[in-house]
C-alpha cells in the first residue's frame, strides 16, 4: 500500500503506555488530519512514527509504502521520504539555517552531495515563496526564532526536502493568521497525488485551509472516530464528549 | 542511544603514531650539570648560553612542581628522562634533507622541499631535539625577516636572543619555565623589523620521535612597531606505552603597534583508552604587549596529549593594547586537560577576549581555568569573556574556575558560562532530516566551536574542523 500504513500499534515511555492499539492509514495523494483532547497521544504517535529513541514500541506495526520502518533509525526514515514538522522545533546553535539545510539535502542525495547552484536556487525560491526575509537562511537554526519562524522554518524544510510522506504535529499552534495562510500556502504547494499527509491539530483554524479527505479522533491512544468534515464541525460545537460515548469509553478521568 | 552508554566502543586510530626509524646522536639519560654542558656542546653554543642554562637548572632544584592543577598523574621521575635526542644525519650527500626525516614529515603532511610546500606558508621542521630545516628562508630575508631554528639564531642574532629570551617569561616564573631554560633544545625565532607585514604565515611543526625523550621546545617571537605576523604550530607524536614530557615556553614580544597572531593546532598522541601513555603536555606561554595599540592573539584547537596543562596569556602594558584567547580544547578517552588563559591590564583602554570552549567525551576531565586581572592604573580597562562546555555522554567531567581580580572601578568585566550537552532532541531532530548520527553529532560540535574555528588562519581551520570530526567519531556511536 502506497502510503502510512499503522497497525495495531502499542507504544509507551518511561513505562506508561500512551498508544494502545492505534491504526491509521493514509494513502499518498490524500491529507487526513488528526484531533483529539491533550494527552490522547497525538504528538507520541509523531515522535514513534519518526523513530524518537525514548519511545518503546511494544507490538503492532508502521510502514511508508509498504516498507517497515520500526527496525529503522531515524535517519533512514527520513531518507525513505518521510518527514515531520515539529511542535517545538529545537535550536541548534552556531550552525546556519543554510548549513543545515545543505547538510540535510546532501543526506538525501543519492550520490551524497546535493548539487550547489540547484539547491540555492530552490533555497532563493522557497525562501521567497513563504516570505522569509532575505538574510533569514544566516541565522543560527532556530536560534532566537518566534513561534511563526520556527513554524515556517519547518515548512521551508518541507520545501526543500520534498518528503513522500509528511507528518504535521500542531503546525499551527501559536501562529497569528499571516503566518498561518503562509503555511497552509506552502503545505498546499506541495500537496498532490504523490503526497501523504497526516496533519494533527486541535483548530478547525487550518483544517479550513488545508482541507482533509478524511478526519479522525485520537482518544487514550487509539483512534475511535473517522469521518469527514462533519465531525471536526460537530468537535468545534460540542467538544468530544460525544466521541467518548459513541466509542464506548468510559467518561474522562478527572483532571489531575 | 549509543552516544549516551557509557562505554566507547570504538577505538580512533590515531593516525600519526608510527615511530621513523633512524639513527639518532643522543645523551644518556637523567638531569645533572653533565648533561647540560653535553646539550650545550652539542649544540655548539656560546659560554654566555651554557651559564644561562646552569643558573635556570640551579634555580630549579629549589623549586618544587606545583599541585594546584585539576590534573591527576604519577609523579615525573626526572632522571628518567633523555634531554637531547637529534636525527643522526640531517642532510645526505646531495645537502638535501635525510629521506627518512623527509617522508616523515611528508607522511604528516609536512612538505620540507618547497617545491611542495604549502603556498604561503614558511615551514620550520623539528624533530625531538632539533629543527630538521626551514624554508622560504630566502624571501624572509628580502623583507628583513628572520625566521630560523631557536639554535641558528643563537649562533646567527645572539644579540637579539640576549635581548628578548626570557623578557616575558623569566626562567625563576615557574618549575616548568625553569626547567625548560636548563634543558630547552630547539624551537623557532622569529623577528619582523619596524612596518613590515609577514607576507607569508610562519609555521614550525613539532614531532617528537625517540622514546623516552623529552620535547623541552623554545620559541620567540619578537614584533618591531607596526610589524605583522601570523604564526601556525602543529605538533604530533608516535603511539608509545609510557608517557613523554613536553615542556616548552613561548615568548611573544609586541612593540608599538605590532600584531601577532599565533595558532595552534595540537595533536599529541592522548594515550589509550585506559589511559595509558600520552604526552604531557606542559606548556608556558606568554605575549607582552609592550607597545601601544599593540595585539597579541592567541587560537588553540587542542585534541592531544595525555594531559594539557597550559595557559597561553597575554599582558597589556601599552596603552590601548589588545589581548585574544580563542580555544577549542576536545578530551577524550582518560584524557585530561586543565588550560585557559591569563589576561593582564596594565595599561589605559586595555581590552581583551576570551572564547573558550571545552568539550569533554568518554572518560575525560576538561577544566577551563582563566585569571583577569586589572591592576589599578588601568583605567578603561575591558573585558569579554565566554566559556561554554559540552559534555557528550555520562562519563566525562567539565569545570570551570573563571578568576576576576579588579583594582580598577572603571573596567568592564563580562563574563559568561554555559554547560551543555548533545541533547538527544537536537540529535533527533537533525536525524529526522536524514542526517546521520555521527554528522549530526558532528554538526552541534561545529555550530559550538564556530566563534573559535573561524579565528584560525585559513589553511588550519580546515583541518582543524576535520581533526575535530576525526576525534569525535570515536567517542559517539
Amino acid at each position: 500500500m502506497n502510503g502510512l500504513s499503522i497497525k495495531d500499534l502499542h507504544a509507551e515511555i518511561d513505562e506508561t503506555a500512551i498508544l494502545k492499539g492505534l491504526s491509521l492509514e493514509v494513502p499518498r495523494g490524500e491529507v487526513h488530519a488528526i484531533m483529539g483532547p491533550n494527552g490522547s497521544g497525538k504528538s507520541t504517535l509523531a515522535s514513534v512514527a519518526m523513530g524518537h529513541p525514548a519511545f518503546e514500541v511494544s507490538k503492532g506495526s508502521i510502514a511508508l509504502d509498504g516498507e517497515d520502518l520500526l527496525e529503522l533509525d531515524p535517519d533512514e526514515r527520513a531518507r525513505l521520504g518521510l518527514f515531520l514538522a515539529f511542535q517545538y522545533p529545537v535550536a541548534i546553535p552556531g550552525v546556519s539555517v543554510a548549513k543545515f539545510l545543505k547538510t540535510a539535502a546532501d543526506a538525501h542525495h543519492p550520490d551524497g552531495k546535493a548539487p550547489a547552484r540547484e539547491f540555492i536556487a530552490a533555497l532563493k525560491e522557497n525562501m521567497g515563496f513563504l516570505e522569509m526575509k532575505s538574510g533569514f537562511q544566516n541565522r543560527g537554526l532556530n536560534e532566537g526564532f518566534s513561534g511563526g519562524e520556527k513554524k515556517r522554518m519547518e515548512i521551508l524544510q518541507m520545501l526543500m526536502l520534498k518528503p513522500s510522506f509528511a507528518i504535521m504535529d500542531e503546525t499551527d499552534s501559536g501562529l497569528d493568521v499571516d503566518a498561518l495562510q503562509v503555511v497552509a500556502k506552502g503545505v498546499n504547494k506541495l500537496r498532490g497525488p504523490e503526497l501523504g499527509l497526516l496533519v494533527i491539530t486541535h483548530y478547525e483554524r487550518i483544517l479550513n485551509l488545508i482541507e482533509p479527505d478524511r478526519l479522525h479522533i485520537l482518544m487514550d491512544g487509539q483512534i475511535v472516530h473517522s469521518g469527514g468534515q462533519e465531525v471536526m464541525k460537530r468537535v468545534e460545537a460540542e467538544g468530544y464528549d460525544w466521541v467518548r460515548e459513541e466509542a464506548g469509553l468510559p467518561p474522562e478521568p478527572a483532571a489531575v | 542511544m549509543p552516544i549516551l552508554e557509557t562505554d566507547s566502543k570504538l577505538v580512533q586510530d590515531y593516525e600519526h603514531g608510527f615511530v621513523t626509524d633512524i639513527v639518532t646522536d643522543e645523551v644518556p639519560k637523567g638531569l645533572n650539570e653533565d648533561i647540560i654542558r653535553m646539550i650545550s656542546a652539542k649544540k655548539e653554543e656560546p659560554e654566555w648560553m651554557l651559564k644561562l642554562r646552569l643558573e635556570a637548572y640551579a634555580h630549579w632544584q629549589t623549586m618544587t612542581s606545583p599541585t594546584w592543577a585539576f590534573i591527576d598523574h604519577p609523579e615525573i621521575d626526572y632522571n628518567d628522562i633523555r634531554y637531547y635526542s637529534a636525527p643522526g644525519s640531517m642532510l645526505d650527500d646531495d645537502g638535501e634533507v635525510d629521506p627518512e626525516l623527509a617522508k616523515t614529515f611528508e607522511r604528516l603532511g609536512i612538505p620540507l622541499n618547497e617545491r611542495d610546500a604549502l603556498a604561503g606558508v614558511a615551514i620550520d621542521a623539528v624533530f625531538d631535539s632539533v629543527s630538521v630545516g626551514t624554508t622560504h628562508t630566502e624571501l624572509l630575508e628580502e623583507h628583513g625577516i628572520i625566521f630560523c631554528s631557536f639554535s641558528e639564531a643563537i649562533k646567527n642574532h645572539p644579540e637579539l636572543i640576549k635581548q628578548y629570551m626570557g623578557s616575558v617569561v623569566p626562567m625563576k616564573d615557574n618549575y616548568f619555565a625553569a626547567l625548560n631554560a636548563a634543558v630547552f633544545t630547539d624551537g623557532s625565532f622569529c623577528f619582523v623589523p619596524k612596518g613590515v607585514r609577514c607576507p607569508l604565515d610562519l609555521s614550525t611543526y613539532f614531532r617528537i620521535n625517540s622514546a623516552d625523550t623529552g620535547q623541552f621546545e623554545r620559541t620567540l617571537i619578537v614584533c618591531e612597531d607596526d610589524a605583522y605576523v601570523s604564526y601556525i604550530e602543529g605538533c604530533t607524536a608516535p603511539q608509545r606505552d609510557t608517557n613523554q614530557l613536553h615542556a616548552a615556553v613561548v615568548e611573544i614580544y609586541a612593540h608599538k603597534g605590532a600584531e601577532v597572531k599565533y595558532s595552534t593546532v595540537q595533536n599529541w598522541y592522548a594515550g589509550n583508552d585506559e589511559g595509558k601513555g600520552g604526552i604531557y603536555n606542559f606548556v608556558t606561554k606568554r605575549g607582552l604587549c609592550k607597545g601601544a595599540k599593540s595585539k597579541i592573539s592567541w587560537t588553540q584547537v587542542e585534541v592531544g596529549s595525555a594531559i594539557t596543562w597550559k595557559y597561553p596569556s597575554v599582558i597589556m602594558e601599552g596603552d590601548g593594547s589588545i589581548g585574544e584567547f580563542y580555544s577549542v580544547a576536545f578530551t577524550n578517552k582518560k584524557m585530561q586537560a586543565d588550560t585557559g588563559t591569563k589576561m593582564i591590564h596594565i595599561g589605559k583602554n586595555t581590552s581583551s577576549t576570551i572564547i573558550s570552549k571545552g568539550i569533554s567525551a568518554d572518560y575525560s576531565d576538561n577544566t577551563y581555568r582563566g585569571l583577569v586581572k586589572v591592576l589599578p592604573g588601568a583605567d578603561g580597562a575591558k573585558n569579554h569573556s565566554i566559556c561554554d562546555s559540552m559534555l557528550v555522554g555520562p562519563n566525562c567531567s567539565a569545570n570551570t574556575f573563571p578568576y576576576i581580580e579588579s583594582e580598577n572601578s572603571n573596567a568592564v568585566i563580562a563574563h559568561e558560562a554555559t554547560t551543555s550537552a548533545i541533547s538527544e532532541d537536537q540529535l533527533f531532530y537533525l536525524q529526522s532530516r536524514g542526517i546521520s548520527e555521527e554528522d549530526a553529532a558532528s554538526l552541534i560540535v561545529k555550530g559550538f566551536c564556530k566563534e573559535v574555528f573561524k579565528e584560525l588562519p585559513m589553511e588550519f581551520s580546515v583541518e582543524a574542523v576535520k581533526l575535530l570530526e576525526l576525534k569525535l567519531e570515536g567517542s559517539i556511536g
